[in-house]
């Protein structure tokens, strides 16, 4: 199939980008996404050009690395990562953007890199359980019910991506650290540091730069790992509860 | 010789002789303890942010040093152990079902071949408990049963259920547990982390590993950093071979540029081959997923009957199925090891009878399973995996069989080490994939992880104490770091100035097909030879021609892959050259020259029960170490 891809390109965080049309053919439905630009950079290197900058390690949609505005759409029109997008997807001769995601948590690098390192700032500031090496009971100790379990794991299924920020209007960090505080709160593990924690990862969000969230929802719909809305209202109950009990 | 030397052998002298139970509590109470007070005052460095760097980083924050942390990614939760699916083993028990520690040693020392250290082995089955235990502790969420327990299930080569999960996502939660234990040390200042940072070379002075020479990957400013002592837990080299099931930016760069500065490569042929990976699907193929192996507890893998059959699956009925798996391992069935699942799909395919394009492929049917179980159980065990494979095939696997082939997974040499994880360059510490301990020739499946998170959290921590409780070190000369700095530039420069016309990755898919036909799951001494007469040739053309747009002093990808891809165009002969002094099959090392009638592996623990540790230079020297088997006797492996 042959399609012809509109890329942002932007040298450095200071330079001025623009976008930039490519046309890619001899590309096969099969292919992924991220397939497709390595097709086009190849190109570009025989040509003479600099290729595209864009992230990217695992091509299963688990790391987190890749992450791309295609068409309008954080990590395109499914839901699911943009390695693991297809071609099929597409329809042959269509025109598409690619952009970088756009948030002011979010710095562009180079093209279609940004750098997402306030999300890492977010989890220093308290997403953790404080379990030094070498000092844990028996895993048997603490029974956890299934189903809590099971939606602390649904949680933690979050691969820090970053569409969440990119989809939102508010350029909000809420649902990824919604899904973090939800993870850990649902386990007796985690209890001991529940208040300090939901307070200093909501500060730590809104220190780096990150809108508020107005419940618009376009996070959840963008969001490859399907973290559920509730997990909001989880995070907004959790810091009401920690205001109230006074305790960091 | 064959384009290479034999030196003095080599020997582990840290593991202490007594009874196999004792010999790691010995260690930990012979080790030399640093003071807390002054443990504030060492620095050392961790490249690598993985599993076994990311809890090494963690723990030993923790116990009180300077860690100064790298990893290339923009974040350590990136790190390639994320994508490991299946699960982790530990020697628990809770199934009752007769696993101890001595059972999972004995396994392990087994399944590897009988090419692994006893010692390591034993330790590493010791550690796994508790790894769960920390696990937990940090809010890992493993699947559970409904009384609230932990849940487990079994993996391949193996008759007892000791394998822990996280749906199929089980290296993700464990990472991010690791993860979160470094975060909490960021936040709290003991772990300097320099993410997108690459290390290129590492520094020795007076013989000890003393820093690391790195590059910020987004400025791209050559860094120094110092340090006591140099932990590397940069993961393995199975992208020597292009496709493969590791992350795209997964590379040989930091252990290959210690071993050139002097620490031993170990078994570096040692490659495992995944059974269970989704066939690639045309030419553009840019990585190989992996379908966890966990799948083979019910899907039962078969090929038709008849050679060339290309009706679809649902039109071969059921007395026209070859269940090959079952037919010849009937106690193992879907469950042999990898090695031998991954050979005899290749043995079926070469025969004619592969299905889906080119006929490289076997059906894993899950439709006995979904018949059985019901397809809400099915799905609640492989859900995501079904979903996985549905979205990169678009072929739905409730419906329809999944097609899997064998592809290159796990690399099991790596920089040779000692029981305390020391390299031969003291002060070089080397954890995780990233070293060859452990696994010996045909890692199971499950151990990975074990043994990263083993080294990171348990072993390491201990043996550094040793090391810097007991060392005394000087000032590092300019000269020395000057020396190493230069070579780094000179070499990006070099790679900048070249202005070819073929890219990084053009040279690399080269090799890696090349690797895949005469380095990969068979092996032939002529085959072997061939490829060592035309890696050099590559390698030049490489240094002749390679175009690496844009500068040094910049965020520049095509650098980043032309640096690591002169790396593996250097390593490849390194294993090349060992495969074929192997005149042995063991594990994943199959030379087809050396097979039992039936056409399995046939080792040769007369000649071959030794660790091959590689001395770089201009002719490279071999020193073996002997193993000795006190505790399981090596027999002729039997999976039938
Ligand atoms: C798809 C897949 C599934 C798997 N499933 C399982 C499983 O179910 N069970 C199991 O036990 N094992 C499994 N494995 C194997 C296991 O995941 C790996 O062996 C293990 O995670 C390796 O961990 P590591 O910490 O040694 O290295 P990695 O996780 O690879 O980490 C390497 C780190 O080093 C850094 N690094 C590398 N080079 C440099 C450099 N030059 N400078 C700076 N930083 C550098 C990277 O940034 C990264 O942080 C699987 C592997 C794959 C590919
Ligand atoms: S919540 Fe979803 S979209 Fe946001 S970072 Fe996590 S996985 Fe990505
Ligand atoms: S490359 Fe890892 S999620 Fe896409």
């Amino acid at each position: 199939m042959k399609l012809t891809v509109r890329v942002w390109r932007q040298a450095g965080p200071a330079a001025e980008g623009r976008l930039v049309a490519y046309p890619v053919d001899g590309i096969s439905p099969d292919m992924s996404f991220l397939e497709m630009l390595d097709v086009l950079n190849q190109r570009l290197i025989e040509a003479g050009d600099e290729p595209v900058a864009f992230d990217h390690d695992c091509r299963e949609g688990i790391c987190g690395s890749c992450g791309v505005v295609i068409n309008g759409q954080a990590h395109g029109p499914e839901r699911t990562t943009a390695c693991q997008l297809h071609l099929r997807s597409f329809a042959d001769g269509d025109v598409i953007d690619v952009e970088p995601w756009r948030a002011k948590g979010f710095p562009v690098v180079k093209d279609l890199v940004v750098d997402r390192s306030a999300l890492d700032r977010i989890v220093q500031a308290g997403g953790y359980v404080s379990a030094p090496t070498g000092s844990a009971p028996d895993a048997h100790a603490t029974p956890v019910p299934k189903p809590d379990a099971d939606l602390a794991f649904d949680n933690a299924t979050c691969i820090g991506c970053g569409a969440c920020v990119a989809a939102c209007p508010n350029g909000s960090a809420t649902l990824f650290t919604a899904a973090k505080v939800t993870h850990l709160s649902l386990l007796p593990q985690g209890a001991p540091e529940r208040a300090s924690r939901v307070l200093d990862m909501v500060d730590a969000m809104d220190a780096e730069g990150f809108g508020g969230c107005t419940n618009t929802g376009e996070c959840v719909a963008s969001c490859p790992k399907g973290i559920p809305f509730t997990s909001i209202a989880t995070l907004n109950r959790e810091y009401l509860a920690a205001t109230r009990s006074g305790r960091r | 010789m064959d384009g290479y030397r034999v030196g003095d052998p080599i020997a582990d002298t840290k593991a202490p002789a007594g009874p196999l139970e004792n010999r790691w509590d010995e260690r930990k109470f012979a080790a030399k303890l640093v003071n807390p007070a002054n443990r504030r005052r060492h620095r050392v460095i961790v490249v690598g942010t993985g599993l076994a760097g990311g809890s090494a980083g963690a723990t030993l924050a923790e116990q009180g040093y300077h860690v100064v942390q790298f990893c290339f990614q923009d974040s350590p939760r990136r790190a390639h152990s994320v994508a490991a699916q299946g699960g982790i083993n530990a020697a628990k028990n809770y199934r009752n079902d007769g696993d101890s520690v001595y059972r999972l040693f004995h396994d392990t020392v087994k399944g590897g071949d009988f090419r692994a250290r006893e010692s390591n082995v034993y330790r590493l089955a010791q550690v796994s408990a508790q790894i769960i235990d920390q696990a937990v502790a940090q809010g890992v969420p493993f699947a559970r049963e409904y009384g609230g327990l932990l849940d487990t299930r079994s993996f391949g080569g193996v008759q007892v259920q000791r394998t822990f999960y996280a749906r199929g996502q089980t290296g993700q939660q464990l990472l991010i547990g690791a993860y979160q234990a470094l975060s909490r040390q960021i936040d709290a200042g003991t772990v300097e982390l320099h993410a997108r940072t690459e290390m290129l070379d590492l520094i020795v002075a007076d013989g000890r590993a003393r820093g690391i020479v790195a590059r910020d990957l987004v400025t791209g400013e050559i860094t120094t950093h110092l340090a006591d002592a140099v932990v590397l837990a940069t993961g393995g080299y199975g992208n020597v071979f292009y496709l493969s099931t590791n992350a795209k930016g997964s590379n040989a760069t930091a252990i290959w540029r210690a071993h050139k500065r002097g620490a031993y490569f170990a078994n570096p042929c040692f490659t495992q081959i995944h059974p269970t990976c989704i066939p690639r699907s045309g030419e553009h193929q840019s990585k190989l997923t992996l379908m966890s192996e966990s799948l083979r507890n019910d899907g039962r893998i078969w090929v038709p009957k008849r050679s060339g059959d290309t009706r679809s699956s649902g039109e071969i009925p059921e007395d026209e199925r070859d269940y090959y798996l079952e037919r010849l391992y009937p106690s193992f069935g879907n469950l042999v090891p990898r090695d031998i699942a991954s050979r005899a799909a290749k043995n079926v395919c070469d025969a004619g009878f592969g299905v889906g394009p080119g006929g490289l492929g076997v059906y894993l049917d899950f439709a006995d399973a979904i018949a059985r179980l019901g397809r809400p159980a099915v799905e609640a065990r492989y859900g995501n995996l079904f979903d996985m494979y549905q979205r990169i095939t678009a072929e739905d696997p409730y419906a329809v069989p999944m097609r899997i082939y064998p592809a290159i997974h796990y690399t099991m040499g790596g920089l040779w080490v000692d029981y305390d994880l020391q390299s031969t360059i003291p002060g070089l510490f080397v954890i995780g994939e990233a070293n060859f301990s452990d696994h010996g020739a045909n890692r199971l499946g499950a151990s990975a992880l074990m043994q990263g998170l083993a080294d990171g959290y348990f072993v390491l921590p201990a043996t550094v104490n040793d090391y810097l409780g007991s060392t005394r070190l000087g000032d590092v000369p300019d000269a020395d770091i000057r020396q190493v700095e230069t070579e780094v530039r000179e070499r990006i420069s070099r790679l900048l100035a070249v202005r070819g016309t073929r890219s990084a990755d053009s040279f690399h898919r080269e090799l890696g097909l090349l690797m895949w036909d005469h380095c990969g799951m068979s092996r032939t001494r002529e085959g072997l030879r061939k490829a060592l007469d035309r890696v050099p040739e590559l390698r030049a053309e490489f240094w002749r021609d390679v175009r690496v747009p844009g500068g040094g002093a910049e965020f520049n990808q095509e650098l980043e892959k032309a640096n690591r891809v002169a790396d593996f165009l250097e390593l490849a002969e390194l294993m090349l050259l060992d495969a074929l002094a192997r005149e042995e099959s063991c594990g994943g090392h199959f030379r087809e020259e050396h097979q039992t009638a039936e056409g399995e592996a046939l080792r040769d623990d007369e000649n071959f029960a030794f660790v091959a540790a590689w001395e770089y230079g201009a002719e490279p020297v071999l020193h073996r170490e002997n193993l000795v088997f006190e505790h399981v006797h090596p027999t002729q492996r039997s999976y039938t």
